[in-house]
């Protein structure tokens, strides 16, 4: 239960950490973009949205700056991110939530697919110790090293194109309304595929050693030995006695890696323009939308906070240890 | 009284467990070269350095020159072959490494200086002191950090490499923190720092001399996996072009690559070496911090694909917990199989 | 068959007190759970209470115990590692208190510590050129010039029977044997010329035929150089060989205390008897396979057999409730020390020798009776 608390009351503090530098970064920015792009669209912006972008970045000189930051949060309560410029006028709040689900599908099954498998292979790669088990540690290291956005391209290139199966871009067969119909999930699952597999044959290496490494630092602790000599099944003791433990430091590390779902494999969804938030990003950026930025960069850090909390629950249900009271 | 023993363990002949002959300096960089994997990485990584250094120097041509020989393979001419505009992308590329090198290694030194202040800080503090520095380490982990790179450097577009690499360094301190804190944490507890301390050492020679030394290992994988972090995260910057392009690092070359759609014009030439180049020094830093892990935790060396008999000369294949009868009786015991064996029940240092 | 004072001043100047410790204390704080912190309660570990030593020139004062008792708190406490919480400790006769700095260095000049584990003790790092010649440097004994700090070291290691002193010089603890590096410690400890040793249980972790060479490397060194020795252990055997005066320490307060031999062939105190009685001994072993009273050492113990809680001490007396002898006045009253009668051993000429005391209300004046009928 004291695990539980101190953690909770980390995210909180987390999140309204990552919430204040969000308030301060805009005002410390050389310049006011916002300002000049608010008198370009004069009068096609409703007073009410003004408000809100004035809010946000800090427009109104004369309100003192504690004054600013506690309208600040309230309007975040309300869920009020401001518009977005480039998709002008649409909310930020509705940007983020039509391109959220992709990202999360995609990257999350993606990431913990990659999660199963090397773990998985990372188990039996170090519990049997010398032969060519062992020829696969530089290979996947080098595969770790290939930049996915490269290894994207190439993918695109060697299985797409003309009359090819998969789908070189987009999140959907451009003919097709989205809903949830068999026509339109197949087409997305499709369009899934290359981007779902170049994730997890860059990302699989780096479970695999994780893994590798505390399984064979595990494996030469007593307790196996033990269940060894009580006649358990090699399989039951590698499973149940070994991989059980060595695997504590790869959720939490699991958990990390799903907060960076949505933060950093944004370069997928740029080079299979993938309808996600990393590709919003990326032109928000290029156009110099400020409040999408803004927004974006708190739902990712919000969803980071969310995803390690999570990881931390599910640490706590697997490491009996943190469950002691007192 | 009884009978005094002096000089007795005096003159009793060595340990052989304790003297695993480890952690002398000397032999500490032996074992490091010795390993093949590290030996391999290291010589990747000179030659990317000796080509970071004298690239621009050697390069056929200037990387930003035009010419008429657009997009040509490969060729006698144009090792690498040529952009549309007719540049020679091999000297892109060897003109790019210095500028990857150079933020990659920056960026590397500003994390480690920064996380081994809060890190070890904070574990030597405990108390108040050092829940707040781990607070605010924690903090810096979970937001991520791209983002908030492309968001500053977006703001701040005039900068170059300097201001790059210092804000990579300064966003991807954390995690090597964390790890450095507990370590002290636990190294704090140990006898010999109580013992220095008991000598009438001051803080700040416990810290540096007792403390650090012992982290060294934890300090170089850091700083290897922070310049990988890197290194990477400015190509992806370049790639998406968010960074300056005046200067060609790899990144730029795969955004010119991608922005004229080399691959669709079948350009593959344009493509391939900046991605290998990437791969190359990426492959060399993990072997370096492989070689790190296994020199500190010397049970992670892999026993090798040596076939071993055991006394009735069938093969045997080693695994967990087994422990295979190789020779009966004062039979001879081959000797890399005693080799292999030992690997099994390698005995820690300062086990008894 | 009076209380004696806490601070017993010696009758002659012959063996002076170098290091004296008077109501020594020390509470830990302990983390208050979420609740507990609106009760207004603030628990905390009594590792020490109202712990009175001398050290004198020349004398091995042992300090046992079992684990937890305090023993090795104690010693901290007496190094100056951390602050106490209550009590005097005085140097030579002059209360000090040392935080850090300059004064610690002082201090520590003086007054060494030899930890327990001799691996951990020593930085793996650093050789054992490296650990000597930092201690000397410390304390200004370094010398000036290599030629002076060479002969510094080798003359160190001589006197620690590292000899020749070329081939442990640059050595790393992991390449010297357990007894090696005890030495080394040892030697590092007398590079700051104290007067005063406080070695936390220095043979516990060694082989038991090396301990031998170690105990009696430090009675050399005793004599040599007129040292103050304070001795932790927890094996009271190895007090009565080494030891002078011998105190026994349970709970974080000492319950029996006088010259070795007393202490250990009289024991008074049941704690004291029940530790002298744990261990095997030949002659009472044959003697009960003879046919002797086999109940005589089950009934000792004859509580609960568990360790105090440090935290939620038992009230008055701390071994009430492991005590065969327990009264009601045990549960009420903490016991003051009262001289043990008729067990001075050997001849009672010799001044400034340490009376047998027990901290035992079988001993007060009132219950003299019970107690000559315990000692049975």
């Amino acid at each position: 239960m004291r695990y539980f608390a101190q953690r909770l009351v980390f995210y909180v503090f987390t999140a309204w950490a990552a919430v204040t530098i969000n308030f301060f970064v805009p005002r410390l920015t050389p310049g006011n973009p916002v300002d000049s792009l608010i008198a370009e669209y004069q009068g096609q912006i409703s007073t009410q949205a003004v408000h809100s972008l004035t809010v946000l970045f800090g427009l109104d000189k004369q309100q003192g700056i504690f004054q600013q930051y506690i309208s600040y949060l309230g309007q975040l309560a309300r869920g009020d991110l401001g518009i977005s410029f480039h998709s002008f006028p649409t909310p930020v709040s509705s940007v983020l939530a039509q391109s959220l689900p992709w990202t999360v599908c995609l990257v999350g099954v993606a990431t913990v697919l990659s999660f199963a498998i090397g773990t998985l292979l990372g188990v039996i790669v170090g519990w049997r110790r010398g032969s060519l088990a062992d020829m696969l540690m530089p290979i996947t290291t080098f595969f770790a090293s290939i930049p996915y956005f490269w290894l994207a391209l190439l993918a695109i290139a060697a299985f797409t194109g003309v009359g090819s199966f998969l789908p070189s871009a987009g999140g959907y067969d451009p003919g097709l309304v989205p809903g949830w119909n068999g026509a339109f999930v197949a087409s997305a699952l499709k369009h899934s595929l290359l981007p779902a597999a170049t994730i997890i044959v860059t990302s699989v290496a780096g479970w695999l050693m994780g893994m590798r490494n505390m399984v064979v630092t595990v494996s030469s602790e007593d307790y196996v030995t033990v269940a060894h000599a009580k006649g358990l099944s090699e399989r039951r003791v590698m499973l149940g006695y070994a991989a059980r433990n060595a695997m504590l430091p790869s959720v939490s590390g699991f958990g990390m890696a799903l907060g960076l779902v949505v933060g950093g494999t944004f370069l997928v969804e740029y080079v299979f323009s993938y309808p996600g938030v990393g590709l919003e990003l990326v032109s928000a950026i290029g156009q110099k939308d400020y409040p999408l930025m803004q927004g974006i960069f708190l739902v990712i850090t919000l969803s980071v906070l969310a995803a390690n909390f999570l990881a931390d629950l599910a640490y706590m249900a697997l490491d009996p240890r943190t469950r002691r009271e007192g | 009284m009884a009978v005094t023993a002096p000089g007795v363990d005096a003159v009793t002949p060595q340990d052989p467990v304790a003297g695993s002959a480890e952690a002398s300096p000397r032999r500490l960089r032996m074992r490091l070269l010795s390993n093949r994997k590290v030996a391999v990485g290291l010589v990747i990584l000179a030659v990317f350095l000796l080509i970071a250094i004298i690239g621009p120097l050697i390069a056929p041509y200037d990387p930003s020159r035009r010419s008429a020989d657009i997009l040509q393979g490969p060729s006698a001419k144009h090792w690498f072959g040529t952009t549309h505009i007719g540049q020679d992308i091999f000297s892109q590329v060897l003109d790019g490494t210095r500028s990857v090198m150079f933020v990659g290694f920056f960026a590397g030194v500003v994390a480690t200086i920064v996380a081994v202040l809060f890190g070890v800080t904070s574990g030597y503090l405990g108390g108040a002191g050092g829940e707040g520095l781990s607070a605010v380490s924690n903090v810096f982990l979970v937001i991520p950090a791209l983002p908030l790179i492309i968001i500053i450097t977006t703001a701040i577009p005039t900068g170059g490499d300097w201001v790059v690499a210092l804000v990579i360094g300064l966003t991807s301190w954390a995690w090597g923190a964390r790890v450095l804190r507990a370590q002290t944490l636990s190294l704090r507890r140990r006898d010999f720092v109580e013992a220095a301390r008991a000598t009438g050492e001051p803080v700040w020679r416990i810290v540096i001399f007792e403390i650090l030394p012992n982290l060294t290992a934890i300090i170089a994988s850091s700083f290897v996996g922070t310049v990988i972090y890197a290194v990477m995260t400015e190509v992806a910057l370049a790639f998406i072009g968010v960074q300056g392009l005046y200067e060609w690092n790899w990144g730029a070359i795969l955004y010119w690559a991608q922005s004229q759609e080399a691959l669709a014009i079948g350009a593959w030439w344009w493509f391939v070496p900046a991605g290998l180049a990437i791969a190359l020094l990426g492959t060399a830093l993990s072997l370096l911090n492989f070689g790190i892990d296994e020199l500190v935790n010397p049970r992670l060396r892999s026993s090798g694909s040596a076939a071993v008999r055991d006394y009735s000369g069938r093969r045997v294949r080693l695994r967990v917990g087994f422990t295979p009868v190789l020779a009966r009786g004062a039979g001879p015991v081959p000797a890399h199989a005693t080799e292999i064996q030992s690997a099994d029940i390698q005995v820690e240092d300062g086990a008894r | 068959m009076t209380t004696l004072s806490e601070t017993a001043s010696p009758a002659g100047g012959a063996t002076d007190v170098v290091l004296e410790a008077e109501e020594l204390t020390k509470h830990f704080p302990v983390r208050r759970r979420l609740r507990a912190a609106f009760s207004g309660e603030r628990p905390a570990v009594h590792a020490v209470d109202d712990v009175a030593l001398l050290l004198r020139r020349g004398r091995v004062t042992a300090l046992v115990g079992e684990s937890g008792s305090g023993k090795s708190t104690v010693a901290r406490l007496l190094a100056q590692l951390y602050p106490r919480t209550g009590g005097a400790i005085r140097l030579h006769g002059a209360e000090t208190t040392v935080r850090g700095g300059r004064r610690f260095r002082a201090y520590s000049g003086k007054v060494q510590m030899i930890f327990q584990d001799p691996f951990a003790s020593l930085n793996p790092v650093h050789t054992v050129r490296y650990h000597l010649t930092r201690a000397l440097r410390v304390h200004d004994r370094v010398g000036r010039g290599r030629a002076e700090t060479e002969a510094a070291l080798a003359d160190l290691l001589a006197k620690v029977q590292l000899t020749p002193p070329q081939r442990y010089i640059d050595k790393f603890p992991h390449e010297l044997s357990g007894g090696q590096r005890q030495r080394v410690a040892i030697a590092r400890a007398l590079a700051a010329g104290p007067e005063a040793l406080l070695a936390d249980e220095p043979v516990s972790m060694l082989d038991v035929s090396i301990r031998l060479g170690i105990l009696n490397l430090l009675r050399d060194l005793k004599e040599q150089m007129d040292l103050a020795i304070l001795y932790i252990t927890h094996d009271i055997a190895s007090a009565r060989y080494f030891a002078d005066e011998t105190q026994v320490m349970y709970a974080g307060r000492m319950v029996e205390g006088g010259d070795s031999e007393s202490v250990t062939q009289q024991p008074a105190h049941p704690y004291t008897r029940l530790l002298i009685d744990s261990a095997p001994d030949p002659d009472r072993l044959a003697a009960q396979a003879g046919g002797a009273d086999p109940d005589q050492s089950a009934s000792l113990d004859e509580g609960t057999g568990e360790v105090a809680s440090l935290i939620h001490p038992p009230s008055g007396c701390r071994f009430h409730p492991r005590c065969p002898h327990a009264m009601q006045v045990c549960t009420a009253q903490v016991p003051p020390r009262f001289e043990v009668a008729g067990v001075t051993s050997r001849g009672a000429d010799e001044s400034g020798r340490p009376a047998h005391w027990a901290a035992c209300w079988l001993y007060s004046p009132e219950h003299a009776g019970d107690a000559a009928g315990a000692a049975a």
